[in-house]
């Protein structure tokens, strides 16, 4: 079997409020094999996040080791992390976060920028990333100008245009209605059998985790393996 | 009443957000403060030199010079021609006398204390009835020059701004040496920039025979001009320009007095087109952060505009704190500092101070108040005019 | 260049807001062209002024006359090449207010010893031919709208004929250019035989200007023209041109000092509203700038494109308020040049100008870019 593609080993991460002292995750481990599609679910303040922000490089444990795609992320720079996070990590957000300024296909192009790719080549990844979420049609529109579950078709479109090994979702679908949210859903679930990406998803709903082929639950720090759906 | 009530209602929740909004609301108020200190700062060189040449002008003193001589240097009299105008009707007469004096002017190079470079510095002979002539002059240090002896009394704003020009000075102009024996006040007026002698001593020193420039006389009263003057410009003996010294004064101080104006008022009035835009800016992102709290109030019941007019309020608020600020900046920096410069028609120094007076500070506050309502006015008006529902769902 | 769109449309976030800004920048760089113009105007002569030329003039003041028969000494004084003479007209065309300078010299030597001033060969030739002729520079004659063939009728102060009419009627032979925009086009002169010949031959001339063989040796040729004539009733005082106008410029005021202190004033206030626009619109995107860097943009990249926005709306500002001030000045030349005989903004000015545009945005962008590299992404992220 080929080596995990993440690998989480005793991971600590603490937080402190003030005098207060939260220990977010607590000794925490995970593989995550090439091809999965995992759900992360668990209370609010759970770690479902925190986790997240270390599988994508976003923040650092405070002990343990978050090795993900080969890069021991624990120990690099910021300066490597961000390096590593343009050619490695596509992020999809619960709220989209599209940049207002840009059209759909320039919100597409902005991890391309970061590529030694030139103007043209730029242009097709765009295009077929737009193509994969079904939005072709709606490449020069201003976010404003898109529906919700549109917008986060732009947002998943921009986290696959540098074909990333690893697609990372926080709440997706937390705030598009249940048809839409299905929608987006399916297109998750059609990326990770059609191009086998690993998909890496943190959410709350169970209809969401359903789709996942692996569930895990966080609670108080540490993960619950859940029967598979 | 209800209108009232509610502008002051609205009026106070604005102001009282107003520390929230502390960084863009300073840049204003900074903004404004600038303009308004340059505006002032610039507009007291014109008041300070104003003054100076203001100040020595009187109405009841009659300047003669040789017809078509704009200035005393270029004007030329022989010692015939200053006794007819000395005798003339409408002069004050003391016990000694005409209250005249025939005068002798030329300019010396002496080095200015800030630069140590050359200026030109006024060298004035005079008569022996000078200061009866001029009865704001007086003596503070020292004693008068002596008739016939190389002696001169120096003005104290000259004493000031020129080196070497103290009491018991020497001073070595052409053959002669010439020792300072007095300092001199004239309240402020153009005379504290001169060097003063007896004329009849300068003649032989600068090789004038027994020729004059002017004269300078006495009226026995503000309305014995033209009585003086018409004598004057009907004899045939003579070809003269009579004027009031006020008058005279103003002519000679026109052109700097016009220099400084153009070029303050553009200064100025560029300036204010810049702080505009950026009290416009201020007020734009004032409205914008209190749509929700706008919005509110119109949903609850309040109009347009009470709206208008706490914005605008805000916005002459902040004006006024600038205008305030950047006069008074302006008047501790500026107020009072000694300066000289050529004053072009006489081709000779003056000494002057820079003059905040209470007409510029106010003139500055107005001039911010004016930036302040036009910076407010089209950002209030868009808030008034901000639909209920828009601003209520934003936020 | 890959990431100028972004910037682009990152400026016109809020597209009041930067207009505003713009507009601010724009009058403060106009500002700027017009009052180095104006600086330039009243210490233009310190900068062109020959250091080849010496000035000897009467020691007391330079209104005192000198005796002509000096220009035969000076001129046989070692290390002088050429000496010539002027004399202060002073005076009145139609109104005291025309006020303009008008010199009495010597036409071949004068033209000699300042190459500055271009007249036609032509030109030249009718003014030696002609007792009465005059030439006037070009701004000057424009002033008045003189031609060339006209007759000019000046009412003298200090030179009044001894007979005959009272006025001096002149004959415009030629008009003068500078031969670098630094040259005062805006003098008047006349034939220095043609007003003996009016006032009677009296001996007396208004100073003189001296030509060096080697300019390194000013102080020594200055010091041995003094001493010819120390003692004597009209003592002298020899300067190089550049020294005597950089004191003339200081008996003006300290012009340099008043206009540099706006200029700083009008900096710092553009500076505080360029800043607050940076700062304002840096905090509106916190959380895009949080974006960027989980995108995969380093912290350094995102201080980056604040910076370069902040300096693009600088330099952009501060180029069309050059231009502008490039475009204006002409027109306030009318309204100035009776004060200031060159009035327009020299190069090197219009270059610190850009590069104060430049210095502008990096200042302004400085803060916020400084707090954008630092914005955690976390933290960045969960403000909403």
């Amino acid at each position: 079997m080929a080596e995990a593609v993440v690998q989480v080993r005793d991971v600590h991460k603490v937080y402190e409020r003030g005098a207060e002292r939260v220990d977010v995750l607590q000794g925490l481990d995970l593989d995550v094999e090439e091809g999965e599609f995992l759900a992360l679910m668990g209370p609010s303040g759970s770690g479902k996040t925190t986790l997240l922000n270390l599988l994508g490089g976003l923040d650092k444990p405070t002990s343990g080791r978050v090795v993900v795609a080969g890069q021991d992320l624990s120990r690099a720079s910021r300066r490597d992390l961000a390096r590593w996070r343009a050619r490695h990590v596509g992020f999809v957000f619960q709220f989209y976060n599209l940049l207002p300024v840009l059209t759909a296909d320039r919100n597409v192009e902005l991890p391309l920028l970061l590529t030694g790719l030139s103007r043209a080549k730029r242009k097709k990844h765009v295009a077929t990333a737009l193509e994969l979420v079904g939005l072709t049609d709606r490449a020069d529109h201003y976010p404003r100008e898109l529906s919700g579950g549109q917008e986060q078709r732009v947002g998943i479109a921009r986290a696959l245009a540098n074909d990333p090994t690893l697609l990372l979702c926080d709440e997706p679908t937390g705030d598009l209605d249940r048809e839409t949210a299905g929608g987006i859903l399916d297109l998750l679930a059609a990326l990770n059998e059609r191009f086998t990406k690993t998909v890496i998803m943190v959410t709350h709903d169970p209809l969401a985790a359903e789709r996942a082929r692996r569930v895990l639950h966080l609670d108080k720090g540490a993960l619950v393996e859940a029967a598979s759906a | 009443m209800r209108w009232l009530r509610e502008t002051l209602a609205v009026t106070v929740v604005n102001l009282r957000s107003l520390p929230q909004r502390m960084g863009s609301s300073a840049v204003a108020v900074v903004g404004f403060a600038g303009v308004v200190a340059v505006f002032v700062a610039v507009l007291s060189i014109s008041a300070g030199f104003q003054r100076v040449m203001a100040g020595g002008g009187s109405e009841d003193l009659a300047i003669v010079l040789r017809a078509g001589s704009d200035a005393e240097m270029s004007s030329f009299f022989s010692l015939e021609q200053t006794r007819i105008i000395e005798g003339a009707p409408g002069i004050l007469r003391s016990a000694s006398g005409p209250v005249a004096s025939s005068e002798l002017f030329v300019i010396v190079d002496v080095p200015k204390r800030s630069t140590g470079t050359g200026a030109n510095v006024p060298l004035r002979g005079v008569g022996p009835a000078a200061l009866e002539v001029r009865p704001e002059v007086e003596i503070v240090e020292g004693r008068r020059f002596r008739e016939g002896f190389q002696e001169v009394v120096v003005g104290r704003a000259a004493a000031n701004q020129f080196a070497g020009l103290d009491l018991g000075s020497r001073l070595r102009w052409g053959e002669a040496t010439w020792e300072v024996v007095g300092i001199f006040t004239a309240e402020g007026s153009l005379w504290e920039s001169e060097i003063w002698t007896d004329a009849r001593v300068l003649q032989p020193a600068y090789r004038r025979g027994s020729t004059f420039q002017s004269v300078y006389a006495r009226l026995a009263s503000p309305e014995a001009f033209g009585t003086f003057r018409d004598a004057l410009t009907a004899d045939p003996r003579l070809e003269v320009d009579v004027q009031r010294e006020s008058d005279y004064l103003r002519a000679q101080s026109e052109l700097l007095r016009t220099l400084v104006r153009v070029l303050g008022n553009l200064i100025a009035v560029v300036m204010a087109v810049g702080a505009t835009f950026g009290a416009l800016n201020t007020m734009y992102s004032a409205v914008a952060a209190r749509e929700r709290e706008i919005s509110t109030l119109r949903a609850l019941g309040f109009q347009g505009g009470p709206v208008v007019v706490s914005v605008l309020t805000e916005s002459l608020f902040l004006a006024l704190i600038g205008g305030l600020v950047g006069s008074g900046l302006a008047y501790a920096v500026a107020n009072g500092y000694q300066t000289a410069t050529i004053n072009w028609q006489s081709f000779s120094q003056v000494a002057f101070s820079l003059a905040v007076t209470p007409g510029l500070l106010a003139g500055g506050v107005a001039y911010a108040l004016v930036m302040g309502f036009l910076g407010g006015i089209f950002p209030a008006l868009r808030a008034a005019r901000m639909p209920v529902a828009l601003g209520l769902r934003r936020a | 260049m890959r990431f100028f769109h972004l910037l682009w449309r990152n400026l016109f976030r809020r597209k009041v807001r930067t207009l505003f800004t713009f507009l601010s920048i724009v009058v403060a760089f106009f500002l700027f062209g017009i009052l180095m113009a104006i600086r330039h105007g009243f210490d233009y002569g310190v900068q062109i002024a020959g250091e080849s030329r010496l000035l000897t003039i009467h020691k007391i003041s330079i209104i005192q006359l000198l005796p002509i028969r000096y220009q035969s000494q000076i001129g046989s004084t070692p290390g002088v090449a050429n000496v010539t003479h002027a004399t202060w007209f002073g005076g009145v065309y139609q109104d005291p207010k025309n006020f303009f300078a008008q010199l009495a010299v010597e036409p071949e030597k004068y033209l000699e010893i300042y190459p500055d001033y271009v007249l036609s060969p032509e030109a030249e030739a009718r003014w030696l031919a002609t007792r009465t002729g005059a030439v006037a520079g070009r701004k000057l004659a424009q002033r008045f709208a003189w031609q060339v063939g006209d007759r000019i009728p000046i009412q003298p102060t200090f030179w009044r004929p001894t007979e005959g009419r009272d006025t001096y009627e002149f004959e415009l032979v030629g008009i003068y250019e500078g031969s670098t925009p630094d040259v005062d086009e805006t003098s008047f002169f006349f034939r220095q035989d043609y007003l003996m010949e009016r006032v009677g031959d009296i001996g007396q001339v208004g100073w003189y200007v001296v030509e060096m063989e080697d300019p390194s040796r000013a102080d020594e040729v200055a010091q041995a023209i003094d001493a010819q004539f120390a003692n004597s009733p009209a003592e002298t005082k020899t300067t190089t041109e550049r020294a005597f106008l950089r004191d003339f410029a200081e008996q003006v005021g300290n012009t340099g000092a008043i206009l540099m202190t706006i200029v700083g004033i009008v900096f710092f206030v553009i500076l505080l509203i360029a800043g607050n626009t940076m700062a304002q619109s840096v905090r509106e995107r916190t959380s895009e700038l949080g974006v960027l860097k989980t995108v995969g943009f380093t912290d350094r990249a995102v201080l980056g494109l604040v910076l370069a926005e902040a300096v693009l709306l600088a330099v952009a500002g501060g180029v069309v308020g050059l231009v502008l001030a490039v475009v204006v000045i002409p027109g306030l030349e009318p309204l100035l040049v009776a004060f200031l005989p060159v009035f327009y903004a020299p190069p090197a000015a219009l270059a610190a100008g850009l590069g104060l545009a430049v210095l502008l945005g990096l200042a302004s962008g400085g803060l916020p870019a400084w707090f954008a590299r630092r914005l955690q992404i976390t933290e960045a992220l969960r403000r909403r």
